[in-house]
C-alpha cells in the first residue's frame, strides 16, 4: 500500500502550502525560490504525506465505480457486514467504518536528508515496523502500528524518511470536557 | 534567511497562532491537496452517525503542518534536519491554535551546528494538541 513513483509537482507544493495556511513564498513563487539559500522551490516540511496521492490503491479516496464508505443517501455507503466478519479483518487499512472507532494517526516523524522540490521523482520504499497494544481510559483497547518509508529521488539519493505510528481504537475517544 | 548558532541560545522561543477559528472548508481543503479524504474529516453524517464522534474534526497532519510553519519561519527555508510530534487531543472547527517552540540545545555535528527544539500546539482551551521535536542545522 505504498505509491510506486512520486512525481513532485510545483501546483501540488502550492495546494498543500495553501492548505496549511503557510504562506511562505518559497512554496509557489519559483523567482523569489531561486534567491534563496536552496535556490528552488522546495515542498514544506509534511508534504511528502500527500504522497498519497500517487498510490493506486490508498484506502482513503473514494475509487471511480466503488462504493465509499462516507455518506450519501445513507450515513455510509459500506454498511456493516452481516456475515459476522469485522470490516477490519479483512481490510487491515485506515477505513474507518462501522463498528470500532476506526484507527487514527497517533505520531508522525520526518528525518530530512536532502529538501525535495518540483521535478524530483521519488520512490518509496516501506520498511516493516513494530506493533504493540496499551490500554487506554478514553479510548479502550490500543492496538499501534508502525510504519517506516525511505523516499530516494531519480539519482537514488536518500530525500526523507518517514515514520508513522497509527492506532486502532476499540471506541471512538472519549472527549474530555474542556 | 538561515540562522546563525551565534544568535540563538537554549530557553529562547517563539509563540505563533498558527490558526485562528478552524473552518471545515480548510479541512476540505487539506483533504483535497494530500489525498486523504477520510471522511471522518468532511462528512459530519458520516462521522456522528457511523463513528460515533460529536462531528468532523481535523486530521492529525494538518495539525502538524500548520504547527511546522513557526519552526521553518524561525530557521530558515531547507534547514529542517528532522520533525516529529505525537497527536495528543483532537482538533475540532472552531479551534484556534497556539505553536509554541522553544530551543533545547545547540550541538556541534559534523554538518556544523544544528539546533534541537521542543515544540508544543495547543488549542484555546490551552489544551495540548501535538507535541513533538525538531532539529535544524544553524550557520556558525
Amino acid at each position: 500500500m505504498v505509491a510506486e513513483r512520486v512525481p513532485v509537482e510545483a501546483t501540488h507544493i502550492m495546494m498543500f502550502a495553501r492548505s496549511i495556511g503557510d504562506p511562505n513564498p518559497i512554496y509557489y513563487d519559483a523567482d523569489y525560490a531561486a534567491s534563496t539559500e536552496p535556490g528552488r522551490i522546495i515542498a514544506p516540511p509534511t508534504y511528502i504525506q500527500a504522497s498519497a496521492q500517487f498510490d493506486e490503491d490508498y484506502p482513503l479516496r473514494p475509487k471511480i465505480g466503488e462504493p465509499w464508505f462516507g455518506s450519501g443517501a445513507t450515513p455510509t455507503g459500506t454498511p456493516p457486514r452481516t456475515d459476522g466478519a469485522k470490516d477490519s479483518e479483512d481490510d487491515g487499512d485506515k477505513k474507518s467504518g462501522g463498528g470500532n472507532g476506526g484507527t487514527l494517526h497517533a505520531e508522525q516523524h520526518f528525518t530530512y536528508h536532502r529538501h525535495i522540490g518540483p521535478g524530483d521523482v521519488l520512490t518509496p520504499t516501506v520498511k516493516p515496523g513494530e506493533t504493540w497494544e496499551k490500554q487506554s481510559r478514553r479510548g479502550g483497547k490500543l492496538l499501534f502500528s508502525e510504519s517506516v518509508t525511505e523516499f530516494h529521488n531519480q539519482d537514488g539519493e536518500l530525500m526523507i524518511t518517514s515514520r508513522g505510528v497509527g492506532v486502532r481504537t476499540e471506541k471512538p475517544v472519549e472527549q474530555d470536557p474542556s | 534567511m538561515s540562522l546563525s548558532a551565534s544568535e540563538l541560545n537554549v530557553g529562547d522561543s517563539r509563540t505563533e497562532v498558527v490558526v485562528d477559528n478552524l473552518t471545515r472548508t480548510q479541512l476540505v481543503q487539506y483533504a483535497g491537496a494530500s489525498g486523504d479524504y477520510n471522511p471522518l474529516h468532511t462528512d459530519d453524517l458520516f462521522t456522528r452517525e457511523v463513528a460515533g464522534y460529536p462531528g468532523v474534526f481535523a486530521h492529525g497532519m494538518l495539525t502538524m503542518g500548520l504547527t511546522g510553519r513557526v519552526i521553518t519561519d524561525w530557521v530558515g527555508d531547507g534547514r529542517l534536519q528532522n520533525f516529529g510530534v505525537r497527536f495528543v487531543n483532537q482538533v475540532w472547527p472552531g479551534d484556534t491554535l497556539t505553536t509554541t517552540a522553544e530551543v533545547t540545545e545547540i550541538r556541534d555535528t559534523d554538518d556544523g551546528p544544528v539546533a534541537d527544539f521542543s515544540i508544543t500546539t495547543v488549542n484555546q482551551s490551552d489544551k495540548p494538541v501535538v507535541t513533538g521535536t525538531a532539529s535544524a542545522l544553524l550557520t556558525p
